[in-house]
C-alpha cells in the first residue's frame, strides 16, 4: 500500500466491535460454572482487625465461602522489579495479616453464586477493629508531621544555592497538588479460572506480561502455567499497569472454591485500593538575570506515599532538561500517609511537576516584566543538560510559533485584568509540555495467510488509545495489503512478548517490531515461493520482488500469496521479530509542546470558564492523525479537570476518601468544553525508530494545569498554587 | 441476600394499601431510591411501583395555576409550554438539575422526596443522625464543602436539600397534594420539608403510608419576570453550591412584588422572606439587590469548608434579581 496509510486519519479498526458490544472486556468473560466475589473493605485506616464474624453472612443465600486473614492460603510476595517485568505497588499480599494500613483495604472476600448474593452477604460480615493509638495520617501534611520525610533521590549540577543567592530576580514558591484518582469508565475487573493447575485470567490490565509474571511469582508457578487475557480495556490511565490486591485475591479464591470467579471493583473502591496520583508538595526556586536567563533552578518535591509500598512521583523529571540552566537541584522524597499505595497516573511526574515549574516560570515572567512566551524562548535549549546529550529532535520553538500564531498571543496585554469580553475578564496563559520518549524491546509475529490476509500477534494491549489500528496501518504499509485484510491480535500473554501500555512508549516500541516481522514474513514467503510445488518454483531468491500481496520474479512470472501458499497446502508464511529498546546513539529523546489557554472570569457570579485552548505538540511522526489528535484532546481535557476540578478529598479525622463516586469526584463535562485546537508538528525522529514516532499518550496533559493557572492569574490577579482552582479560591467576600 | 418484595400498583388506593403495614417505599423514577438501596442506605422490605398511576398530566386549574401529577417526569415538566412561559424559573431550575438521562426518569414527587447527598449519609458506615438517629453527625466537623448548608442547620445535621426544582417551587408558591389511609389532604409547599432540628431523620410532613399525588403551583403573578441561577464548579451534572430562584414584579422601576428562594445553602428549599420584604417598594437597582442578598444571608452559619457559600449565594441572589427584573421589564436575557 502507499505511504499515505502512515499518518492518515484512520478510524479505529476496533470501533465497530466496541459499538456493537462484540468487544469483550474482562468482566464479559463467563467461564462455565463461574461464581462471583465481592469485597469487604476496612472502615478504619490504621489499626488491626480484632475479630471477624462471618456467621450471619455465611447463612446468606448463595454464599460459597468467605475469605479473610484467618482463612486464606499462604501466598508469596512479588519481587516487584521493573527489570523482571514484575511490578506491584502494594507490596503486601491480600489478607496477609490482621493489620489495617488504609481505609478501604480488603478485609474479607465473599464468594457466592451471584453478584447480588455476594454483595448482600458482604454487607453482613461483621468486622471489629482496634484502632492504633496514633492517628491515621489522612493528608500529606499529617504524614509529614507524624512520620517525617523519607528522602528518595536527588541530583544536582553547578551551584544552585549560590547562583540563586546571586540572582537579581527570584521566585520562591510552594505548589501543591491533590490526590487524583484514576476513574476510567471500566473499573478494575478480574475473572480467574484454574484448569489442571494452570491459571487463566481475564483481567482489565495494561500489561498482560507483567500480570502473568506477578501472578506466577505470587502463586509459585512457572510463567508458562499462567495465561492472562486483556482483549479490550475500558482504559486505565496507569491505574491498571500493575497487579492490585483484588486480582490476587480473586485468583486465590478461584483455586480455593474450585470454580472460576469473577470480581468487579465497585466505583467507591477505585478510590482506595487500586492506586492514585499522590498528593505533592513542590518547592520551586528560580533565579534569573535581567534578561530572564535562568541562573538557578531548584525543584524539591515531597509526595504522599503509603505504609504498604513507596511510590515516588518524579515531579522534577522534566525540570532537569527543559530549559538551559547550569545550576540545578532536583530532589524527591515521600511521606507515609494512611492511604493505599499511589501509582502512576497518566504522565506521572511531569503531569504535576510541570504545574509547579511552569507556574514558577510565569511568576518569573511577571517579576521580570517579560512576556511569558518570550521568557521561555530565551531559555530554550537543544541540549539536554540533565543527561548531557543533545535532543534527538526538539521543535519546541516551532510549537511556540505556530500555537502562538493560532492563538493570537501577540494581542495579549500583560496587565492583570486588562482584557475583557463584555462582563467577563479574559485571561491568557501558556505553559510548555514535555515528556520523555521511550522505547522498549519487543517481539512480534506477522503471518501472511493463504486467504490473502495477514495477522499480527503481540502480547501488548490496546487500552483504548488506538494501538490495534496503528499496528494494522504499519502492516498494511509493509505488506501492501488493505487495512481490512489485517487482523491484529493483542492482549494475550501467550503471544510474542510485548510491552505494557504505558509511558507513551507502545508506539515507538511496537511499530519497529511489527514492521520487521512483516518483512520477515515476506522473506519466508519468498523461500516458500521457490519450492517445487509453487507457481514460482525455481525462481532465484534475489530475483523475487514482493508488492502488495504478490511476488514476481525476473522472468515475468508472478503469483499471489494465496497461490503460492495454496499450491503447497501451507496455511501461512510467518515472520517473527525481536527489536530492541531505545538506541544508545548519544541522543536524549523527548517530546515537546505548548498549551495556550484563554479563561473568562465573571466575578459577579464567581464563574470561571476555559474558553479556548490551542496546543502544539512535537511528538515525532504522527502515525494516525485521528487517534493522535484524540490523545492530545483527551489529555487536554484531563488536564483541565486536573487544573479546575479533580481532587480526592479525605476526611482529616480518619483518612476516609469522602467523594468516592462519579457524582462528587468532579471531572469536566461536555458543557465545560472549550474550543480545542491541536496542532501536530509531525517531524519524524528517525533516531528513535525507523518511523520516527515517539508516542503521544501523555504529553498533552503536561503543562495544562499551569497554562490554566497562569491564565487565571492574568484574569484575576490571584496566583493559585494549590490545585484544583475551585471557585472558592477565587471568590471575594463581596 | 437482602430481598425485598415488589408490587406494581395500578391506582392510588392499591398503592397505599400495598404500602401499609411494612417498611415499604414508593418507587417512582428510582433515581434516588434504587441508588440508596444498592448502597444499603435505604432498606425497604417492599417496593411499591407507582409508575402506572395516572398522575402523569399537567393540568390548568380554574384559579389560574397548574396541577402537576406526581409522576410527571422532570423533562416533561421543564419542556411544558405553559411552564416555560408562566414559570420560567421552574423550567430553568429543572433543566439545570442532574443530567438529561436522569431528568427523563425523575418524577415530580420523587424530586420533592429526594434524599440528601451528604457522603457520610450515603457511605453506610459513618455516624449520621439522618441514617441512624442519635449516632452523631460526621459532616459537621468533617469534610463539608459541596452539599452542605449554611442556613437552617442544626448541631445534628447540616446537609443541604439538594433539589433545584423545589427551590423554584418554593419561590412560586405551591401546594403538595397527598392521599393516604385517612384520605386526601394538602400541605403548603413551604411547610412540606422540615428543618433538621434535633430530628434530622424526619424530613417531611408526609404521614405513614401517605402518597403524593400532585403538586399544584400558585397562579403566576401578572407581569412578573423570573429566573433561576445555579452556581457550581462545573457546568452541568452537579448539585448547586448556591442557587437562587427569583420572581420579580415591577411598576416602572419600583419593585411591587418579589419572591426569592435559595438552593444549595439551606437544609430545606429556602424561601428568603425577609429579603423579599426588603425588596418590595424599593427601586430595582443593584444596591437594592445587594441589600436583599445581605439580608437573605444574614443568619447564615458557615462550616469549615463551606464559608464561601455565603458570598456565593449573595452573588446568585444579585444576579437572579437583576435578570428577573430585566425580564419583568420585557428585556430578554
Ligand atoms: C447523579 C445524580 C445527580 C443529580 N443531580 C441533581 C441536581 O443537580 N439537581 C436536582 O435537583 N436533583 C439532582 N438529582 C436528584 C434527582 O433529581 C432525584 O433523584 C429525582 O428527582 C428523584 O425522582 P425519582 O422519581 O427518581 O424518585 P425515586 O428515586 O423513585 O424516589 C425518591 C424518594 O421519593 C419517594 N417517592 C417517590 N414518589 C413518591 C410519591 N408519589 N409519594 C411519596 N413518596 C414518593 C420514594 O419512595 C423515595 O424515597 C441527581 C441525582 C443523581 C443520581
Ligand atoms: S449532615 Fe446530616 S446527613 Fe450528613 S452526616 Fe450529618 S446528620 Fe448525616
Amino acid at each position: 500500500m502507499s505511504d499515505s496509510i502512515i499518518g492518515a486519519a484512520v478510524s479505529r479498526i476496533d470501533g465497530p466491535d466496541k459499538l456493537t458490544g462484540r468487544a469483550r472486556y474482562a468482566g464479559d468473560f463467563q467461564p462455565e460454572g463461574m461464581v462471583y466475589a465481592y469485597g469487604v473493605y476496612s472502615t478504619i485506616a490504621r489499626g488491626r482487625i480484632a475479630g471477624i464474624d462471618t456467621t450471619l453472612a455465611m447463612r446468606s443465600p448463595g454464599v460459597i465461602d468467605i475469605f479473610h486473614h484467618g482463612r486464606f492460603p499462604r501466598l508469596h510476595r512479588s519481587p516487584g522489579t521493573f527489570a523482571e517485568e514484575n511490578v506491584v505497588d502494594e507490596k503486601r499480599t491480600p489478607f496477609e495479616d490482621d493489620r489495617i494500613h488504609y481505609m478501604g483495604q480488603f478485609v474479607a472476600l465473599v464468594v457466592a453464586e451471584t453478584y447480588e448474593q455476594a454483595r448482600a452477604a458482604a454487607y453482613k460480615v461483621r468486622v471489629d477493629y482496634e484502632r492504633d493509638a496514633q492517628r491515621a495520617a489522612a493528608t500529606l501534611a499529617q504524614g509529614i508531621e507524624d512520620n517525617g520525610v523519607d528522602h528518595a533521590n536527588d541530583s544536582e549540577r553547578g551551584d544552585p544555592a549560590g547562583a540563586y543567592d546571586g540572582a537579581v530576580h527570584r521566585v520562591d514558591a510552594v505548589y501543591t497538588t491533590p490526590v487524583e484518582t484514576h476513574n476510567p469508565m471500566e473499573t478494575h475487573a478480574t475473572v480467574a479460572e484454574w484448569v489442571d493447575g494452570r491459571l487463566r485470567v481475564f483481567d482489565s490490565t495494561q500489561g498482560v506480561i507483567f500480570t502473568r509474571n506477578t501472578l506466577s511469582r505470587v502463586f509459585d508457578l512457572d510463567p508458562s502455567q499462567v495465561e492472562v487475557h486483556a482483549d479490550f480495556i475500558g482504559s486505565g490511565f496507569g491505574g491498571k499497569l500493575w497487579v492490585w490486591p483484588h486480582c490476587v485475591a480473586t485468583c486465590a479464591a478461584a483455586r480455593e472454591v474450585g470454580r472460576p470467579v469473577q470480581f468487579v471493583l465497585p466505583r467507591q473502591q477505585m478510590f482506595t485500593t487500586v492506586g492514585h496520583r499522590p498528593e505533592t508538595r513542590q518547592h520551586v526556586r528560580l533565579g534569573a538575570d535581567d534578561d530572564g536567563r535562568l541562573l538557578s533552578i531548584r525543584h524539591e518535591t515531597v509526595n504522599s506515599s503509603s505504609p504498604v509500598g513507596t511510590v515516588v512521583e518524579a515531579c522534577g523529571g522534566s525540570t532537569q532538561g527543559l530549559y538551559a540552566c547550569d545550576n540545578l537541584r532536583i530532589s524527591h522524597a515521600t511521606a507515609v500517609t494512611n492511604r493505599g499505595t499511589p501509582t502512576a497516573m497518566r504522565a506521572p511526574g511531569a503531569g504535576v511537576g510541570l504545574f509547579a515549574l511552569e507556574s514558577a516560570m510565569d511568576e518569573l515572567a511577571a517579576e521580570l516584566g517579560i512576556d511569558p512566551l518570550e521568557l521561555r524562548r530565551r531559555n530554550f535549549t537543544a541540549h539536554d543538560q540533565g543527561v548531557d546529550k543533545p535532543y534527538s529532535s526538539n521543535h519546541l520553538l516551532e510549537c511556540y510559533d505556530r500555537a502562538a500564531e493560532a492563538f493570537g498571543w501577540s494581542r495579549r496585554t500583560p496587565e492583570v485584568g486588562s482584557m475583557r469580553d463584555g462582563d467577563r475578564i479574559l485571561g491568557w496563559g501558556m505553559a510548555a509540555c514535555n515528556w520523555e520518549a521511550m522505547r522498549n524491546p519487543c517481539d512480534a509475529r506477522v503471518a501472511l495467510r493463504a486467504d490473502g490476509t495477514a495477522s499480527i500477534h503481540c502480547a501488548s494491549q490496546d487500552i483504548g488509545t488506538g494501538t490495534y489500528t496503528i499496528l494494522a496501518q504499519i502492516a498494511s504499509h509493509e505488506l501492501g495489503l488493505p487495512l481490512e485484510s489485517i487482523h491484529v491480535a493483542l492482549g494475550d500473554s501467550t503471544f510474542p512478548h510485548g510491552p505494557i501500555s504505558g509511558g507513551s512508549w507502545a508506539t515507538a516500541t511496537l511499530l519497529p517490531a511489527v514492521a520487521e516481522a512483516s518483512r520477515a514474513a515476506i522473506k519466508k514467503l519468498k523461500g516458500y515461493a521457490r519450492n517445487a510445488a509453487s507457481p514460482l518454483a525455481g525462481a532465484r531468491g534475489d530475483s523475487l520482488v514482493y508488492d502488495s500481496g504478490r511476488l514476481s520474479d525476473d522472468s515475468g512470472r508472478s503469483a499471489t500469496v494465496a497461490e503460492i501458499l495454496g499450491a503447497q497446502s501451507l496455511a501461512n508464511a510467518v515472520g517473527e521479530a525481536h527489536t530492541g529498546g531505545a538506541p544508545d546513539s548519544g541522543y536524549s529523546f523527548d517530546s515537546f509542546g505548548v498549551h495556550f489557554v484563554e479563561v473568562a472570569w465573571e466575578p459577579e457570579i464567581a464563574h470561571l470558564e476555559v474558553t479556548r485552548v490551542v496546543s502544539a505538540i512535537d511528538a515525532g511522526a504522527i502515525i494516525n492523525a485521528k487517534s493522535a489528535r484524540n490523545q492530545v484532546e483527551g489529555a487536554v481535557v484531563m488536564g483541565l479537570g486536573s487544573a479546575l476540578l479533580e481532587t480526592t478529598e479525605y476526611d482529616e479525622r480518619n483518612a476516609r476518601p469522602v467523594n468516592s463516586n462519579y457524582a462528587e469526584y468532579l471531572v469536566p463535562v461536555n458543557a465545560d468544553m472549550p474550543d480545542l485546537d491541536v496542532i501536530l508538528l509531525d517531524h519524524p525522529d528517525y533516531e528513535l525508530n525507523e518511523f520516527g514516532a515517539r508516542g503521544i499518550g501523555e504529553i498533552g496533559l503536561t503543562g495544562m494545569q499551569a497554562a490554566v493557572a497562569n491564565a487565571v492569574y492574568h484574569a484575576t490577579g490571584t496566583r493559585v498554587r494549590d490545585l484544583p482552582i475551585m471557585l472558592d479560591k477565587l471568590t471575594d467576600d463581596d | 441476600m437482602r430481598t425485598f418484595d415488589y408490587k406494581r400498583a395500578e391506582d392510588a388506593h392499591s398503592a397505599v394499601n400495598a404500602h401499609s403495614g411494612q417498611a415499604a417505599a414508593y418507587l417512582a423514577g428510582g433515581t434516588t431510591l434504587i441508588d440508596l438501596v444498592k448502597l444499603d442506605v435505604m432498606q425497604p422490605e417492599r417496593l411499591v411501583d407507582i409508575n402506572r398511576l395516572a398522575y402523569d398530566a399537567i393540568e390548568a386549574v380554574p384559579e389560574g395555576g397548574l396541577k402537576i401529577g406526581a409522576m410527571v417526569r422532570n423533562t416533561a415538566l421543564a419542556e411544558d409550554d405553559r411552564v416555560r412561559r408562566d414559570y420560567t424559573v421552574l423550567s430553568e431550575a429543572l433543566l439545570q438539575g442532574a443530567s438529561r438521562q436522569l431528568r427523563n426518569r425523575a418524577t415530580t414527587a420523587g424530586n420533592v422526596m429526594q434524599r440528601v447527598r451528604c457522603s457520610y449519609f450515603r457511605d453506610g458506615v459513618s455516624p449520621c443522625n439522618k441514617r441512624v438517629p442519635g449516632s452523631g453527625c460526621s459532616a459537621i466537623d468533617g469534610h463539608n464543602r459541596e452539599v452542605f448548608a449554611v442556613l437552617g442547620t442544626s448541631e445534628h445535621c447540616i446537609a443541604a436539600h439538594p433539589s433545584d426544582m423545589c427551590v423554584a417551587m418554593a419561590a412560586i408558591g405551591a401546594t403538595v397534594h397527598v392521599t393516604g389511609p385517612s384520605g386526601d389532604r394538602t400541605v403548603d409547599f413551604l411547610d412540606f420539608h422540615k428543618l433538621p432540628g434535633d430530628t434530622p431523620h424526619i424530613e417531611h410532613e408526609l404521614g405513614e403510608d401517605e402518597l403524593i399525588t400532585h403538586v399544584s403551583l400558585d397562579a403566576p403573578i401578572d407581569g412578573s419576570g423570573s429566573t433561576y441561577i445555579k452556581l457550581r464548579d462545573r457546568s452541568s451534572y452537579q448539585f448547586a453550591l448556591a442557587s437562587c430562584a427569583a420572581v420579580v414584579v415591577l411598576d416602572g422601576d419600583r419593585i411591587t412584588a418579589a419572591r426569592l428562594a435559595l438552593g444549595g445553602v439551606g437544609t430545606k428549599p429556602w424561601r428568603a422572606a425577609d429579603a423579599e420584604a426588603a425588596l418590595v417598594g424599593q427601586p430595582a437597582t443593584r444596591e437594592t439587590f445587594k441589600q436583599a442578598a445581605a439580608t437573605a444571608m444574614q443568619s447564615a452559619t458557615p462550616y469549615k469548608h463551606n464559608a464561601f457559600k455565603i458570598p456565593l449565594a449573595r452573588k446568585a441572589i444579585v444576579r437572579a434579581l437583576t435578570d428577573a427584573a430585566a425580564r419583568a421589564r420585557g428585556e430578554t436575557t
